[in-house]
């Protein structure tokens, strides 16, 4: 891991958000290097400036202080048209919720990226079953989201994150909704695809199955990282909470 | 003007593909066809409004063309029978502002209802947002979507208002006010009541679009229902 490719650099980056009349402080200085092709999860109690982290990563909200630059542009100078590109194509999403658009079917979910990013119709659904086949749900591509099972609709959306080939995929509490058998086989997944397509994978998550599966595990705690654990100390940690 | 670059592109990529985030018309019309069939119902509840409205329009448009073609007749025995209606050359004051409050109600109520299906539809509109969709796309499903229910909307109530206001004539006049009918401003009445409803349909629409198109892309991470 010495002499990695940093593609996301997270420097000083403060948030703080007005409630009523009192500022929250929800990130108070966070400085994080993330490398290509890690799977990575950001781990902490709810209220901790996680999801505010995560989104700022993601592009989707716009920090107080502080730089994020993904491949070293300065995602805070981009455009409205750019920052689309840029969530077209350099970043796949993976909710928690699925988010699959309810009135499409399942291949129809995962090709609407590739026609936003401008692809032939044909090539497109080409591409979309040959993704479909990958998350094992190639017999299932002309279903609507409603008769699928979660675990089944978390697949078309891990489908649909890859569908522009993007160098990042960020799974904001990707089994959160699922039960246990189901998150571990979508971790299993997930975890598949980041060492065979060299996706980088940014999870914000307190499911501790995910544990195992990251390469590396930041610990944000009351708006700072309180530790950047490598998967190897990690597992003591993982062997103590089964054991408790 | 060279096609836009994108500050993460590889310097020999081509730009002219790699640069664009598009949404076909076709694609962006079978989108919004499948909306509005998923919400079938809810959306006939909308038309059923502009339809209402227009059909009053239509109505009071023709009756007043049918009441101008009997009065140009000359017919003695027939402008007797209009005087006794009430008849008022271009309609009375009252009519004119029923119409208006008819169409100002449905107006109110398009709104309304777009607005309840912007807000019910965050979660697809910020999943759209983070796959890419620009602004424009969020804009042009939802006035797409609305021009769609004001052509069905304007197009069946016009063509009610019409056949009522005639049918109603020949019942209080005979077959003169078929005959009578000055044909050439009965459609120029039509297309009125037509460009009317279309034309609020797509007022109705231009607030909660504009609203659903500047929603940020982070409403798709929102749990709660």
């Amino acid at each position: 891991m010495a002499d990695q490719h940093t593609i996301v650099r997270v420097t000083g980056v403060k948030k703080s958000f007005k409630l009523g009349s009192t500022d929250v402080q929800a990130l108070k200085g966070v400085d994080l290097e993330i490398y290509a092709g890690e799977y990575l999860s950001i781990m902490g109690p709810s209220g901790s400036g996680k999801s505010t982290l995560f989104n700022m990563i993601g592009g989707l909200d716009k920090p107080s202080e502080g730089k994020v630059y993904i491949d070293e542009v300065d995602i805070a100078q981009l455009d409205a048209f750019e920052l689309a590109w840029l969530r077209n194509r350099k970043i796949g999403y993976i909710f928690q919720t699925f988010n699959l658009i309810q009135v499409m079917t399942a291949l129809e979910n995962i090709t609407l990226p590739m026609i936003f990013a401008g692809v032939h119709n044909d090539a497109a659904v080409a591409k979309g079953i040959e993704l479909l086949d990958l998350v094992g749900l190639d017999k299932r591509y002309n279903h609507k989201p409603q008769e699928l099972s979660g675990g089944q609709q978390q697949r078309v959306a891990i489908a649909r994150s890859l569908a522009n080939d993007p160098a990042i995929i960020l799974a904001d509490e990707p089994t959160g909704n699922l039960d246990l058998s189901t998150g571990e086989e979508i971790i299993k997944l997930m975890n598949e695809l980041s060492k065979e397509r060299g996706v980088t994978i940014i999870t914000a998550t307190h499911d501790y199955k995910m544990l195992n599966a990251s390469d590396r595990v930041v610990w944000i705690e009351d708006g700072l990282v309180k530790k950047i654990e490598n998967r190897d100390q990690l597992n003591i940690d993982v062997g103590c909470i089964r054991m408790a | 003007m060279s096609p836009k670059r994108i500050p993460f592109q590889d310097p020999d990529s081509p730009s002219d593909i790699e640069a664009q985030v598009v949404l076909p018309f076709d694609k962006s019309f079978e989108i919004s066809l499948k909306s509005l069939k998923s919400r079938f119902l809810r959306n006939m509840v909308t038309v059923t409004s502009l339809i209402l409205a227009v059909s009053f329009l239509a109505y009071v448009l023709i009756g007043g063309d049918i009441a101008n073609g009997l009065y140009n007749s000359g017919d003695p025995g027939l402008m007797k029978i209009l005087e006794k209606s009430g008849y008022e050359a271009g309609g009375s004051a009252k009519e004119r502002w029923i119409v208006i409050l008819s169409l100002l109600v449905c107006t109110v109520g398009i709104i309304n209802a777009q607005l309840m299906a912007v807000t019910e539809r965050f979660r697809e509109i910020g999943t759209m947002k983070c796959l890419g969709a620009l602004d424009s796309f969020v804009l042009r499903l939802f006035v797409l979507e609305a021009s769609m229910q004001g052509v069905t909307g304007s197009l069946l109530g016009a063509a009610f208002g019409a056949i009522i206001a005639i049918l109603i004539g020949m019942l209080r006049f005979g077959f003169d006010a078929f005959t009578m009918l000055p044909w050439d401003e009965a459609g120029t009445s039509i297309l009125y009541a037509i460009g009317v409803g279309f034309g609020l349909s797509l007022l109705g629409v231009f607030y909660p679009a504009f609203i659903a198109a500047r929603m940020r892309p982070i409403e798709a991470m929102r749990v709660e229902e």
